[in-house]
């Protein structure tokens, strides 16, 4: 308990740079324009998995 | 971008999204839980809070059973309208013995945490049985069958333990433990020997509660807690700056 | 097939997910029939009988874990089971028969909690309240979903796992957090107690308010959200066949909401002991929260975008989209509650009663409808729904019951709090506590009015889905119109 308290401690610390740096990091990674044809194909995946229509 | 490498594993690694996800709502719990563990200004020092006698203890389990949470709150807020309603706002340390809270979040009915003394046995007794026949706009259910049925507390004393072990310092009280069955009866029977029970257990309410002195109800066990509630500190030694400043 | 060939060429599992689709129906039911019970009681107190099991104090949380727990819950293991199939494609993992243990399993912790709550088993913790042997159980049965869950998408063939998986699989996980968190105690039986049901929690007072409004709020977050938010990006998708509106949003919509949503449990205990940097800490998060809410709204929404005329053909569609509409006016409304100075009025109200509806009836019901309408032809193999109309005349009866409820909730709410608060001229509280319960009176009415429509509702629903597994088509059906917008969708 004492570590998770002096880890928890530290962390409130930094709890707004955190929020920043982690969805910063995301979001510059799901719209990186690299990504992005990639990403959109991925929305089809529902659209083309019904096995009756395969089969 | 080491980030973008990192996610891509991510999207196609189910276990490290399970870890991802895991470590993601993990930070808030630590953040915000654990802390109130180790501060120790949580909870504020006041006098005369003490566990519950074991017939209180009977009656809050009867409490907790009839789910009587779900329509009354046991937190007096610190507004000027709550004060003049209910009394004195809840402080953290009246509920520190409390497992679990009953702090709620409805008032459908009015709050209930300073409820004790501002009623007699005999009012609680008819309100509980059919609440109309007191407060005749009342919507509350009534509870006839409490008095009807017989309460025995034989494992009294293991249900203290029981809450020794999760904090509850019953041991720190002469004779708490031995005599649990003895309390239990003393409390709820009118000419009984209550004097080591008010040495143990300060501002105990005694007497016989639901008006059938020969037998012990679950209404005598309910009454019993709900007279004790918000009356265990003393307010007039009690400084809500101090108090306030430490928190 | 246009990506990742079939490997795999076991059939889906079906027979399981027809199984969950039906007890959802029927734990719907009671559910909602449990919840307007309560609501009547409320209104005429005699209703509670003057019996020990039927006081409102022990059927609230029957109604409550009937429609989360029960209902809902078959809906989401149900939904994600047919889901996780489809978009990995590949059968479930440990077949028909992990999955009927898992079935059944859930079917029997539901049926000890029901139990429990009419008799008095209750462990007093406001959506926690089986007791300890009781969570015992539901941990063994959450693991083995676990296990169907994820061996699914480990065998997948689709390199990508699919975002609705993603928010399925946060559900998941942080549901059993949560509940191992929140349900620690030790039984009184250990030390000797006559009776082996009554537990003490482990915590008391000030932390464990903290540990039961974490759990609490994020049953709110990873089961009511997260979980049907999982149910919005499948199913959304499918009815209007167009990919969700955009992909990428998704994926900032799932972190920033598990994060977010976490931290928000201290709003539940504005004003009380907890120490404010814990309520103000609560409340940030609260209102940040908004944003990804709104960002999950939006995405669910313009998937729409060039295809709004299918609303008007296509009931299931609407019953989506609206229910989408009712999530983003609720996690709006939330975050605003959430502000001290409002919640100060709003809090131990009806307005968060109200408040709360509106996201279960609006929001989770209605996603939930949709998910059903449009599962129960697929599983059933029937050509389309025995009828559109119903599900028309389904969803307008439930959409006025719903606006009924929200509505009289809001006024009685507020008129509460502000009588609770009020003073007259000389200084002295103006109204007496009963006072303001006399008053609540015909809002009272007007709630369970509005329930009896949902029930109603429901009750079409029910019709429908027995003409349709029976394999009947009603002939005044616009299903010309339907089948046209909707081709591919349905085959």
């Amino acid at each position: 308990m004492e570590f998770l308290a002096d880890v928890s401690h530290f962390l409130r610390q930094f709890w707004g740079l955190w929020l920043m740096l982690i969805f910063g990091g995301i979001v510059l990674w799901a719209f990186w324009p690299k990504n992005k044809d990639r990403f959109e194909k991925y929305g089809e995946i529902p659209l083309r998995d019904d096995q009756d229509e395969e089969r | 971008m080491s980030i973008i490498k990192h996610h891509a594993k991510i999207e196609t690694n189910a276990l490290l999204l399970v870890l991802g996800i895991f470590v993601t709502v993990i930070i808030g719990g630590l953040v915000e839980i654990v802390p109130l563990f180790t501060i120790k200004n949580t909870i504020e020092k006041v006098e005369g809070v003490r566990p519950y006698t074991p017939l209180e203890l009977a009656g809050r389990n009867i409490y907790i059973r009839e789910g009587c949470y779900n329509c009354h709150s046991q937190m007096v807020r610190p507004f000027r309208d709550e004060l003049e309603r209910y009394g004195h706002y809840s402080l953290a340390a009246e509920s520190m013995y409390d497992h679990p809270f009953q702090w709620s979040s409805k008032r459908t009915g009015p709050d209930l945490a300073r409820v004790g003394g501002k009623y007699s046995n005999e009012w609680h007794r008819r309100h509980l049985v059919n609440p109309r026949d007191v407060v005749p706009e009342s919507i509350m259910p009534g509870y006839p069958h409490l008095m009807k049925k017989e309460l025995t507390f034989n494992d009294a004393a293991a249900h203290m333990k029981t809450l020794e072990l999760v904090g509850v310092p019953y041991s720190g009280i002469e004779g708490a433990l031995e005599n649990a069955s003895a309390d239990f009866e003393a409390q709820a029977t009118p000419d009984a020997d209550q004097e080591a029970l008010l040495t143990r257990y300060p501002k105990a309410v005694v007497g016989d509660f639901d008006g059938q002195p020969d037998k012990i109800t679950e209404m005598d066990a309910l009454v019993a807690y709900l007279q004790v509630l918000g009356t265990m500190v003393d307010f007039t030694a009690f400084d809500p700056a101090a108090a306030n400043a430490i928190r | 097939m246009a990506h990742g060939a079939q490997t795999d060429t076991t059939p889906y599992v079906e027979g399981v997910i027809k199984k969950f689709v039906l007890a959802a129906v029927f734990w719907g039911v009671i559910g909602f029939l449990a919840g307007d019970f309560i609501a009547w009681e409320l209104a005429f107190p005699a209703l509670n009988l003057d019996l020990e099991w039927t006081t409102f104090g022990r059927l609230r949380p029957l109604h409550t874990s009937a429609v989360i727990f029960a209902f809902g819950g078959n809906i989401l293991l149900g939904t994600s089971l047919f889901v996780v199939q489809r978009t990995s494609r590949a059968s479930l993992y440990g077949g028909a028969v992990l999955g009927n243990i898992v079935f059944w399993g859930y079917q029997l912790f539901i049926v000890m909690a029901a139990l429990g709550y009419v008799l008095g088993v209750t462990q007093g913790r406001e959506y926690a309240e089986p007791e300890w042997f009781v969570d015992l159980y539901l941990t063994v049965v959450w693991v083995l979903y676990l296990a169907v869950f994820l061996g699914t998408i480990l065998k997948r063939n689709e390199p990508h796992i699919y975002v609705a998986n993603w928010f399925y699989l946060a559900f998941i996980v942080t549901i059993a957090l949560l509940h191992l968190g929140n349900n620690m105690a030790v039984p009184v039986a250990l030390m000797g107690g006559d009776s082996w049901i009554k537990s003490y929690s482990f915590f008391s007072g000030v932390q464990d308010a903290m540990t039961q409004w974490w759990y609490g709020h994020n049953a709110v977050g990873f089961f009511l959200t997260a979980g049907f938010l999982g149910v919005m990006y499948y199913f959304v998708p499918k009815q209007a066949n167009r990919p969700v509106y955009s992909y990428r949003l998704s994926i900032v919509h799932f972190w920033a909401l598990i994060f977010l949503y976490i931290w928000a449990g201290p709003h539940h205990l504005h004003y009380t002991a907890l120490p404010d940097w814990t309520q103000t800490l609560g409340m940030v998060f609260s209102i940040m929260l908004w944003m990804p809410s709104w960002g999950g709204m939006i995405n669910g929404l313009m998937t729409l975008s060039g295809a709004w005329d299918k609303l008007r053909t296509d009931p299931v569609l609407r019953f989506l989209v609206v229910s989408v509409g009712f999530y983003g006016m609720s996690t709006f409304e939330g975050p605003m509650m959430s502000i001290k100075a409002v919640n100060s009025l709003s809090h131990y109200t009806d307005w968060t009663v109200g408040h709360v509806h509106s996201g279960a009836l609006g929001w989770v019901a209605f996603v939930s409808f949709g998910a059903l309408y449009y599962m129960v032809p697929a599983l059933w193999k029937r050509r389309s729904l025995y009828s559109l109309k119903l599900v028309s005349l389904h969803f307008w009866i439930a959409t006025i019951g719903i606006v009924l409820y929200i509505t009289s909730m809001w006024v009685s709410g507020i008129m509460q709090g502000l009588m609770w608060r009020a003073y007259d001229e000389l200084g002295f509280l103006q109204y007496s506590f009963i006072e303001s319960v006399e008053a609540m009176h015909p809002y009272y009415i007007i709630r369970a009015t509005g329930g009896v429509l949902f029930v109603l509702g429901a009750l079409v629903m029910v019709y429908n889905f027995y003409r349709t597994i029976k394999g009947d088509v009603r002939e005044d059906s616009p299903q010309a119109a339907y089948l046209g917008s909707a081709a591919g969708a349905q085959q």
